[in-house]
C-alpha cells in the first residue's frame, strides 16, 4: 500500500509544478501574508474565505492555496508583534509581549527575523514529521473497524475540551453546542428528519462552509468594529538585513527550537488543538527549562524561537490525523477535510492508495511554502509598514461582502448567508464569554462519524457494551479515553482539600 | 432488529442532557462568584463601534431579506457605503470603494467563478 514509487513521485512533481498551481500558491501566499499581518484577521478565516474560490479548482491547486496562505499567515502574524504589539492571529498572542518588548529595547530587527527564519524550521519540521507519521500511520489504520473510530472521535473530542484555554466546563458546552448542530438534518444512521422544523432547506442538513465563514469570519469582524476606536501605533524601527545573526541563534538554541517544533508538531496532531495552543505550551515549556528564566518578558528571544518554531509546525501536524482518519486536528484543517470530500480526496487510511499522487503533491507544496516563505516574507516584513496602514474602516466591510457572496456560492442559496449571520452571532457571544471555538467546529465535524460508528459499532455487538473492549487496539483506545477523563477528575477532587487548607 | 433503541432521538436526546447538566455548573459556579447576569461589552460606550455592529448585524439581515428583489450589486454598493461611511471614512473614499469592491466581486465570481449572483431588478440590463 501507499508504496512510494518514483513514478508516484513524478506524477507528484507534475502536478505541483505546472504554471497554474505555481500561480494560485504565489497568490494564496500574499493573500496569507496580508491576512496574517493585519490584526484580526487569522489564518483560520483565511481557510474559510479561500473555500469559495477552491471550489471551483481542481483538487491540487485547491489544497495547495489553502496550505500555503496558512502557512504564511501564522508566519505573518509575528510582524504586528513586534510593531504594534497586537497578535496578527491568535498563534502569536503568547509572545506578543515578549516580541514587542524586543522592538522597544531597539532589536525589532532581531524580533523579526526570527520570527521568519524560526518559522521556517518549525515549518519543515512539522512537514517532515506529516510525510514520515502520515502514510505508516495509514497502514495500522486500515485494520480499524467502527470500534476503533469510535474512539478515536471521543478521544478527539476529549483532546478538544481539555487543551482548550479557560474554563474546561465551557470547553464541554461548545462541544455538545457542534455535536447538537451536527445532529441536525436528515444525515443520520436512521435516515430520519431532526430539527427540520417541516423546512426542505433545514432538511439537507447544515453546510459547514458558511457556518465556518460565521463563526471564523464574521464573528472576528464583529470583534474587530467593536474594538474600532483603538488606535494602532506602531513602534519605530529600522528594518535592515532581518537575517543577521540568525544562524548564530539557531547554534545557540537548537534545542530551543527542537523541542518547539516536536511539541508544536504533537499539540497540531491532537485534535482540536492549533497552532495559538501549540505556541502557548512552548512559550510556558521554554521558560520552565530555560536557564534564564527571569528575563522572559523583558524582550528575551528565546522563548520567541521556541513559540515560533511551534505554531508553524502545529500547522503541519494538524494534517495527520485530518488525512489518516478524517479528523480534524485544528480548527484549519476542519475546514480542509470539508474540501477534500469536495475534491473527491475522501481522508481516511485509503487515501494513500486511492490518491497517492495528489497527497504528495500536497506534501511537496507543504515544501515548497516554507521555502517560499524565505523570500516572500522578507519582503511581507519590509511591506510591513504599508500593510498595517490599511484602513480598517475600508477593509472590514469589504471582507463581508466578500464571506456573504462566499458563503452564497457554496449551495447559490440566500440560506447560506442566515446560517453565516446566525453562526458568526454565535461564534461572536461565544468567544466574549469565554466560550472556546474550536472545540464546537470539532464537535459540528465529527458529529455525525461519532454517532455512525457508534451506531453500527451497537448494531455488530447486538446492543453489548463490553464490545468496544474485545478488540486490540479498541480496547486500548477505550481504556486511554478513561484514563483522559479520569486524571483531571482525580486532580480536581484531590485539589479541593488542599485549596481550602490555602485559604 | 438489534441496537434499534438507540434511535434517531438517542444521540440528540444524550447531548441535551449533556448540556442542561453543564449549564447547571455553570449557573451555579456563576452564583458563587456573584457574577453579574448580563454585562455590557465595551463597544456600547463608544458610538463609532455601536453603529458599526448595529449596521453590520442589520445590513446581513436586510442582504438575506431584500437581495433577490434588489440584486446584488445594488444591495452590495447600498450595504458597502453605509458600513464603509458608518465605520468613519469620508464619502470620497466611501463611494468609489463601495463600487469598485462590489464590480471586483461581480468579476471575480459572477464572470470567473460563474457563481449566479441574483440581479434582481437589473435583470435587464445583466451583464
Amino acid at each position: 500500500m501507499g508504496l512510494l514509487t518514483a513514478s508516484v513521485l513524478a506524477q507528484a512533481f507534475a502536478l505541483v509544478f505546472d504554471p497554474y498551481v505555481l500561480w494560485v500558491i504565489l497568490a494564496s501566499a500574499i493573500f496569507g501574508l496580508f491576512v496574517g499581518a493585519v490584526p484580526g484577521l487569522t489564518a483560520t478565516m483565511a481557510t474559510a474565505l479561500l473555500v469559495p474560490v477552491t471550489f471551483f479548482m481542481p483538487p491540487v491547486p485547491a489544497i495547495a492555496s489553502i496550505v500555503t496562505a496558512t502557512a504564511m499567515a501564522i508566519f505573518a502574524g509575528d510582524i504586528p508583534s513586534c510593531l504594534l504589539r497586537m497578535p496578527g492571529t491568535p498563534a502569536s498572542a503568547a509572545y506578543t509581549d515578549e516580541a514587542y518588548a524586543m522592538t522597544k529595547k531597539g532589536q525589532g530587527e532581531l524580533a523579526l527575523g526570527s520570527g521568519l527564519w524560526f518559522s521556517i524550521l518549525g515549518g519543515l519540521f512539522g512537514t517532515a514529521v506529516l510525510i514520515a507519521a502520515a502514510p505508516s500511520l495509514a497502514e495500522i489504520a486500515l485494520k480499524f473497524s467502527s470500534f476503533e473510530y469510535f474512539w478515536l472521535v471521543v478521544l478527539g473530542l476529549a483532546s478538544a475540551v481539555f487543551l482548550a484555554i479557560g474554563n474546561p466546563l465551557k470547553g464541554v458546552v461548545s462541544l455538545l453546542f457542534g455535536l447538537l448542530v451536527a445532529s441536525e438534518g436528515l444525515d443520520n444512521p436512521a435516515g430520519f428528519p431532526r430539527f427540520t422544523f417541516g423546512s426542505a432547506e433545514l432538511a439537507g442538513g447544515l453546510t459547514l462552509i458558511p457556518i465556518m465563514i460565521g463563526m471564523f469570519a464574521v464573528s472576528e469582524i464583529l470583534r474587530s468594529v467593536g474594538r474600532i476606536d483603538e488606535p494602532w501605533e506602531m513602534a519605530q524601527t529600522k528594518i535592515g538585513n532581518v537575517l543577521h545573526g540568525m544562524w548564530g541563534l539557531t547554534k545557540r538554541y537548537p534545542w530551543q527550537l527542537l523541542r518547539g517544533s516536536a511539541v508544536g508538531t504533537a499539540i497540531g496532531a491532537l485534535p482540536g488543538a492549533g497552532a495559538d495552543i501549540a505556541a502557548w505550551m512552548s512559550y510556558a515549556i521554554s521558560k520552565r527549562f530555560s536557564k534564564e528564566p527571569e528575563k522572559f518578558g523583558t524582550g528575551h528571544i528565546e522563548g520567541i524561537i521556541e513559540a515560533g518554531a511551534s505554531n508553524n509546525s502545529a500547522l503541519a501536524g494538524a494534517w495527520i490525523p485530518a488525512l489518516v482518519f478524517g479528523i480534524p486536528g485544528d480548527s484549519i484543517t476542519a475546514i480542509v477535510i470539508g474540501v477534500l470530500y469536495i475534491k473527491g480526496l475522501n481522508p481516511g487510511p485509503t487515501i494513500f492508495m486511492n490518491n497517492a499522487p495528489a497527497i504528495y503533491a500536497v506534501f511537496m507544496v507543504f515544501i515548497l511554502a516554507n521555502l517560499l516563505m524565505l523570500p516572500l516574507g522578507l519582503a511581507a516584513i519590509r511591506a510591513a509598514k504599508q500593510m498595517l496602514r490599511a484602513p480598517r474602516e475600508v477593509l472590514l466591510p469589504v471582507i463581508l461582502l466578500f464571506c456573504i457572496v462566499g458563503s452564497f456560492a457554496i449551495n447559490n442559496s440566500i440560506f447560506g448567508v442566515a446560517l453565516m449571520l446566525a453562526f458568526g452571532i454565535v461564534g461572536y457571544v461565544m468567544e466574549e464569554n469565554g466560550f472556546p471555538i474550536a472545540p464546537a467546529i470539532l464537535g459540528l465535524v465529527l458529529g455525525a462519524m461519532l454517532e455512525e460508528n457508534f451506531i453500527s459499532s451497537m448494531i455488530k455487538a447486538d446492543g453489548r457494551l463490553l464490545a468496544f473492549f474485545e478488540r486490540p487496539i479498541a480496547g486500548s483506545l477505550g481504556i486511554l479515553t478513561i484514563v483522559v477523563f479520569s486524571v483531571p477528575l482525580i486532580r480536581r477532587t484531590m485539589a479541593v482539600p488542599w485549596r481550602r487548607s490555602e485559604k | 432488529m438489534p441496537g434499534q433503541k438507540f434511535g434517531p432521538a438517542w444521540f440528540p436526546g444524550l447531548i441535551a442532557v449533556g448540556l442542561a447538566l453543564c449549564g447547571a455548573l455553570l449557573i451555579g459556579s456563576g452564583m458563587r462568584q456573584r457574577a453579574p447576569w448580563v454585562a455590557a461589552p465595551e463597544w456600547v460606550h463608544s458610538p463609532r463601534a455601536r453603529a458599526g455592529i448595529a449596521a453590520l448585524i442589520g445590513g446581513l439581515v436586510f442582504y438575506v431579506l431584500a437581495a433577490d428583489a434588489l440584486g446584488f450589486h445594488i444591495t452590495g454598493v447600498l450595504l458597502l457605503a453605509v458600513w464603509i461611511r458608518l465605520l468613519g471614512a469620508s464619502w470620497r473614499v466611501t463611494l468609489p470603494v463601495a463600487i469598485i469592491a462590489t464590480l471586483v466581486i461581480h468579476f471575480s465570481f459572477y464572470k470567473l467563478l460563474r457563481v449566479p449572483l441574483p440581479w434582481g431588478v437589473l435583470e435587464g440590463w445583466a451583464f
